[in-house]
């Protein structure tokens, strides 16, 4: 193991937890990202391979699928988002790279972005105040991609109390500042 | 405005970039003889009409693609929202098929 | 002031207020009392408070006209410090417990106020004088008349204090909106919230009902405001039901988005802390139902703008909803039947109502109340509160009438600004004399009840539900009316009547102070078009839109044209339908959270040297790092400059660019967006490119690294990631889509750092794992790989070099930057590392002569950059064609080059231009001009790079550097910009 110790995005040694009245913000910092971008008239070929190597389908626009710990949501066109625990640099790139092999284009994302996770009975009272998204009308597995405070972010539905916003990680304390003063104007 | 995106459904245009005429789409051919005449008149020259515009949007804050959409600049009704690589895709198609280089 | 416990001198019966709760508040440092449930109108009018404000022009002293937003004349300056907000309106400001008000627009005070003597010269003040006057002498306009008209000018102040309050924005969907919660607005709230719709209903008021919580009259056996509370008890039980109150839908826009204001905490002192003190609502509405109401006018006639003189509707609803009257004796004024309905219920509160003047012959009789029908008011009097009314008879005989408030009414319009905001034009109905609205409303839109010109209760009952039956139908979604009470259902009886003859000012703006003279003039100078009138008189252009006067102005240019009013039209309106603050507007982003601020990884560990940051677009970069002892930019830049080509430096350039590129085309892609070729390039190697616009002029370069045969990482400047990121996605989805290349942005995904000088080797084979071989030959200048650091860590080098040293760039993935930076400076320890900052940087790349964005200013081509060899003619690319054009590829165009003054000096100015040693200095004998300037401590003088014509074969000529902005001239030579190592020796070492 190499003896470069990490830092969060929030630039601590550990990932930050706040509870403000009935909501929770927590900093999520072990999940790995990678981006899977099907090659011209590959989708069939990515989406049969994913299927039989881990039994994830590749889920439809707006949605996101789990098989065993490794999650995958829609972002574009032919293009995904997975997500499983973080085991190390360029890990989980690999492995998904070695399944895929010519039929797609995979990229480490995870360093990319920063994830915290919002929940509480007050989830959708937040989200009004955050972002344009339809967040009462979208169901646990639901995710899309919207703007909060002037920032791109995913937002992702874990349960009807339980949300991911993955953001950009140099923006990460501007994107915490924003959810907990929200936060603190519904509580 | 609402853009009706082909994929996501509804979405404020808050979250795209707007660019200007999709005839930008039909880039002219580097190699004709008329080259510099035509990137000329692709790039500079434009109907501008108070009417049906067809126009090409980025969905920056989205899933990133460019759109192709039909609206009516007076009124801001939009009248029709495709992916433009599939209109390029299908004007590629067209030319391919009839077209004999010359 | 009033004893503790007796009634108030104007307070009547009744009414929706808490008389348990006594609220203490300040008005122009006098205190008064009032309850819970008064607007701070309403409570001072109740303390027999009639003078509220002086008026914008002239300085007339002015009292309350209305009852609502639409209030022309009692505007306020509420709150202090930076709390302030000027031009609030007495009447919608909800009383509370330390409220503190001062008038406007006076000095010293409202009584005594110094600026009214614009009033005696009203005679030259009137519509367009400036248009006439302070024209000369043309001098005297900077010197004298601006100033003095800039401190007379606006209404209110601003204390320039910071506003402490946090204001939030918000996002609402639903497939319902409904406008105002009078009664046709909670009819349809409630048809559409059964029919199970998801409905928003917003009031502007900090109470539901509209007007029926200040009529009288009954909805079946329940008053107004109990048959509200029963709607909105159930609106409030159904889930799918919002209810808004004290919150304004301003701005009808595109496709159903409509904004809102939500007053969350302008009815407190203070908002909790962290709560905001309003919300900006951007609300998706699928439909909407503009209930909006109506709004009621006035006649002109001579004088009728005293304080005491009120509008009808108004002045019951003072007596009905607040227990207040404007006087003991009230005289009312009308050309309809609706206004007699104030004289009935100030007569039942116990308000002498001495005489009802009607303007029509048939005028209808009231029992205990003198009708005088066909007669007229044609003056008043009292200037600082009304005394008496001078009625003409119909008989022509005059008659004065002691009274201390006058209830006008001229008619209901429509309250129909929503309608209009895309240019919806509304249409004259000749059935009520009033403009309803027209046929092209927003996409979506309804209108319902008096907005819609139905104007009696049982009318906007049954229209409110009625249309939000048709807006569900759109949606497809059924919908059942309700059972609606029985209410009054009187048809309206009015006789069009706008203007009392006279000689004297009878105005018609009241806030802008725009009298029946001044149309008389518009007219006579052909200014007859309303939207001429509107611009050349100012009316309807206040902070009201001219709610209460726009439409019996264009009547009487009607009247003086000879037009119908439906052939005069009408101006309309636009957002916001009143005034939204602009911390409003701003939400949370203000101060430091204006923008997004992007950290880089090695931040903290900056912050910890004391690093001086800089704003580079959203991110903070490291400018310099000053040591101990340094008290100068200049001392720290100057050594991070010279350690670095001495020995070694480090630099954080995570914020350039970084677009990861991949597919089976992915080097045939590249070839389209750079005007030099890459699919060539070998795996395992960097090229310098550069990116054109399609009009041939150079836009950004950087880098592409080529890790497979599939596989690119393409850099560019750090101010133009995101365009170049936008373009290349153009390329790839618009013009090239046959091609197979997929991108992302990998810009924040890796930590990257440049490592620079003689030394900057060995640092890094301390730090790149033992297995990678670093030497000269194995990993030579412009290669690149992928590697592990400090025992396995995975990570990217590229040997790149901005800084002319033996430099690399070497990239972690970015949770391990901070670690990395410590890592190198620990390591570097036995070179003397320094880390260096973007002045540093810059000051490296101009003595190198890179190219950076003062070079690629948007007008230079690649021939000017000196790079016009790199443009391939063997393939297409963007920016090919036009970049032959002749203006862009002359010979004798301009050409970047080096710029030293012949004596050293500290500092050249960037930007200054270029002249022959000898001969004029301007425009027409132009060389040049100089782009970038720094002071090297490299060559012991200051530098340049810039643009001279056919610089490429002029070296050693001099040349006058000028700056006639500081009057600045000295003598540069023209050099290569390659100012230090040119041979590139160092970079290949």
């Amino acid at each position: 193991m190499h003896r470069l110790q990490s830092r969060t995005p929030l630039g601590a040694a550990a990932a930050r937890s706040d509870t403000i009245g009935t909501l929770t913000i927590a900093e999520i910092t072990d999940v790995a990202l990678v981006s899977v971008s099907a090659r011209n008239d590959q989708e069939p070929a990515l989406r049969a391979a994913l299927a039989t190597a881990v039994g994830l389908d590749l889920p439809e626009v707006g949605q996101s699928a789990t098989a065993d710990d490794l999650s995958a949501f829609w972002t574009g066109p032919s293009q995904w988002m997975c997500a499983a625990p973080y085991e190390g640099g360029e890990v989980l790139c690999r492995q998904i790279k070695h399944h895929v092999g010519a039929s797609a284009s995979v990229v480490d994302q995870t360093d990319a972005w920063c994830r915290f996770d919002v929940s509480g009975a007050q989830v959708f009272d937040l989200f009004e105040r955050l972002t344009k998204a339809p967040v009462r009308s979208m169901a646990p597995g639901a995710a899309c991609r919207t703007g909060v405070e002037h920032l791109g972010v995913y937002l992702w539905c874990q349960s009807a109390t339980h949300w991911a916003v993955i953001g950009p990680r140099s923006s990460a304390g501007s994107l915490h500042h924003a959810l907990m003063a929200a936060a603190r104007s519904i509580c | 405005m609402i853009i009706n995106h082909p994929l996501l459904g509804p979405r404020d245009a808050q979250e795209f970039t707007y660019l200007g005429d999709a005839e930008l789409l039909n880039r002219p051919y580097w190699l004709s003889e008329t080259a510099l005449q035509q990137f000329h008149e692709y790039l500079y020259l434009r109907d501008n009409p108070a009417g049906t515009h067809r126009e090409l949007w980025f969905h920056e804050q989205g899933d990133r693609s460019w759109l192709v959409v039909t609206r009516d600049t007076g009124t801001h009704e939009i009248q029709n929202v495709e992916l433009a690589r599939d209109v390029a895709l299908a004007r590629r198609a067209a030319r391919t098929a009839g077209e004999t280089r010359g | 002031m009033t004893v503790a416990g007796a009634p108030l001198r104007n307070r009547l019966t009744g009414g929706l207020i808490d008389r348990d709760q006594t609220l203490n508040f300040q008005f122009d440092g006098k205190t008064f009392q009032g309850h819970a449930g008064d607007t701070l109108a309403s409570a001072l009018m109740a303390n027999g408070v009639q003078l509220m404000g002086r008026s914008f022009k002239y300085h007339r002293p002015r009292g309350l006209l209305s009852a609502g937003s639409e209030e022309p004349n009692a505007l306020v300056e509420l709150r202090r410090d930076g709390r302030q907000e000027p031009n609030t309106r007495a009447t919608v400001a909800e009383l509370y417990d330390g409220l503190e008000a001062q008038s406007q627009n006076r000095w010293p005070s409202l009584r005594h106020d110094m600026m009214a003597i614009n009033d005696r010269f009203s005679t030259f003040l009137t519509a367009g004088f400036y248009y006439k006057t302070f024209m000369w002498p043309k001098a005297f306009w900077e010197k004298l008349y601006e100033p003095i008209i800039r401190k007379a000018a606006g209404l209110g102040s601003l204390t320039g204090q910071d506003d402490p309050d946090a204001y939030d924005k918000g996002f609402l969907h639903c497939d319902l909106l409904v406008i105002g919660a009078g009664p046709a607005g909670l009819s349809a709230a409630l048809t559409a919230g059964r029919a199970g719709a998801q409905v928003i209903l917003a009031d502007e008021d900090f109470r539901f009902g509209g007007r029926l919580l200040s009529e009288t009259q009954a909805l079946s056996d329940l008053s107004g405001a109990d048959w509200t509370a029963q709607v909105l008890a159930e609106l409030d039980s159904l889930p799918n039901v919002r209810t808004m109150m004290r919150t304004t839908v301003f701005g009808a826009y595109d496709h159903g988005i409509y904004g809102a204001v939500e007053r969350n905490a302008d009815h407190l002192v203070a908002p909790a802390a962290g709560k905001p003190r309003q919300t900006l609502w951007r609300i998706y509405s699928k439909r909407a139902v503009v209930a909006a109401g109506a709004i009621e006018r006035p006649i002109a006639f001579e004088n009728n703008d005293r304080p005491g003189v009120m509008l009808a509707g108004a002045v019951r609803a003072y007596a009905n909803r607040w227990a207040a009257t404007p006087a003991a004796s009230v005289v009312v004024f009308a050309n309809n039947d609706d206004a007699h309905q104030t004289a009935r219920d100030l007569r039942a509160k116990g308000v002498a109502v001495p005489a009802v003047v009607d303007v029509r012959p048939d005028a209808p009789r009231i029992d205990g109340i003198e009708v005088l029908a066909g007669a007229r008011i044609v003056n008043t009097r009292g200037r600082l509160g009304l005394g008496s009314v001078t009625v003409q008879l119909a008989n022509g005989q005059t008659r004065e009438i002691a009274c201390g408030g006058l209830a006008m009414s001229g008619g209901w319009n429509p309250n129909l600004g929503l309608t209009c905001h895309q240019r919806g034009r509304p249409v004259w109905n000749e059935d009520i004399h009033a403009f309803v609205p027209g046929g092209n409303l927003p996409a979506g839109q309804y209108v319902a009840g008096a907005a819609a010109g139905e104007l009696s209760t049982a009318a906007a009952l049954r229209s409110g539900a009625a249309q939000a039956i048709a807006a569900l139908a759109d949606l497809g979604m059924a919908a059942a009316a309700p059972e609606l009470p029985e209410a009054e259902d009187a048809a309206v009886a009015i006789t069009p009547f706008w203007q009392v003859a006279g000689e004297k000012r009878a105005w018609l703006d009241f806030q802008n102070d725009v009298t029946v003279k001044d149309v008389k003039l518009a007219h006579q100078e052909n200014f007859t078009a309303v939207e001429h009138l509107k611009r050349y008189t100012t009316l309807g252009m206040a902070t009201d839109q001219g709610k209460t006067s726009n439409v019996g102005a264009l009547a009487v240019m009607a009247e003086l044209t000879g037009k119908s009013i439906a052939q005069t039209g009408t101006t309309i309106f636009r957002p916001p339908y009143t005034p939204v603050s602009m911390g409003a507007l701003a939400g949370r982003a203000v101060g430091q959270a204006f923008h997004p601020t992007r950290l880089t990884p090695s931040h903290t560990w900056a912050e910890e040297q004391g690093a001086v940051f800089v704003e580079v677009g959203n991110w903070l970069r490291a400018q310099w790092f000053p040591k101990p002892g340094e008290t100068h930019w200049r001392q720290s830049v100057d050594r991070e400059v010279t350690q670095t080509r001495k020995s070694v430096g480090v630099c954080d350039v995570t914020t350039l660019g970084k677009i990861d590129v991949q597919g089976t085309d992915a080097a045939a892609f590249l070839n389209m967006i750079y005007a030099n070729g890459f699919a060539g390039l070998p795996v395992g190697k960097v090229r310098y490119g550069v990116m054109l616009r399609e009009d041939g002029v150079a836009y950004d370069d950087g880098t592409a690294a080529r890790l497979a045969e599939d596989h690119f990482v393409v850099t560019t400047t750090t101010a133009n990631a995101a365009l170049v990121y936008q373009n290349m996605e153009f390329v790839r989805q618009c013009l090239c889509p046959e091609m197979d290349v997929q991108l992302i942005s990998t810009t924040e995904a890796w930590a990257q750092y440049a490592v620079a000088g003689p030394n900057a080797r060995k640092l890094l084979q301390k730090i790149v794992d033992p297995d990678y071989d670093l030497s000269n030959e194995a990993f030579p200048f412009m290669a690149c790989g992928e590697v592990t650091v400090c025992g396995g860590c995975p990570a990217r080098l590229f040997r790149i070099s901005f800084s002319g040293e033996l430099a690399y760039e070497i990239a972690v993935p970015t949770r391990y930057g901070d670690a990395l930076m410590r890592e190198l400076m620990d390591a570097g320890q036995a070179f003397d590392v320094r880390p260096y900052g973007t002045e540093a940087l810059g000051v490296m790349r101009i003595e190198k002569g890179h190219a950076a964005g003062n070079e690629l200013n948007g007008t230079t081509s690649a021939a000017n950059l000196g790079l016009g060899r790199m443009l391939s003619s063997k393939k297409d690319y963007i920016g090919h064609v036009l970049s032959q054009r002749p203006g862009l590829a002359a010979e004798d165009g301009l050409r970047l080059v080096g710029l030293k003054p012949v004596t050293p000096v500290q500092s050249l100015p960037a930007g200054g231009h270029l002249m022959a040693a000898g001969g004029p200095v301007d425009a027409a004998h132009d060389q040049g001009y100089v782009t970038s300037a720094a002071y090297s401590p490299t060559l012991g003088t200051a530098i340049a790079l810039g643009f001279v014509k056919r610089g490429a074969e002029r070296m050693g000529e001099q040349l006058r550097l000028v700056n006639p902005l500081e009057r600045q001239e000295l003598l540069v030579e023209i050099v290569s910009s390659h100012f230090v190592d040119p041979e590139g020796e160092k970079l290949r070492a």
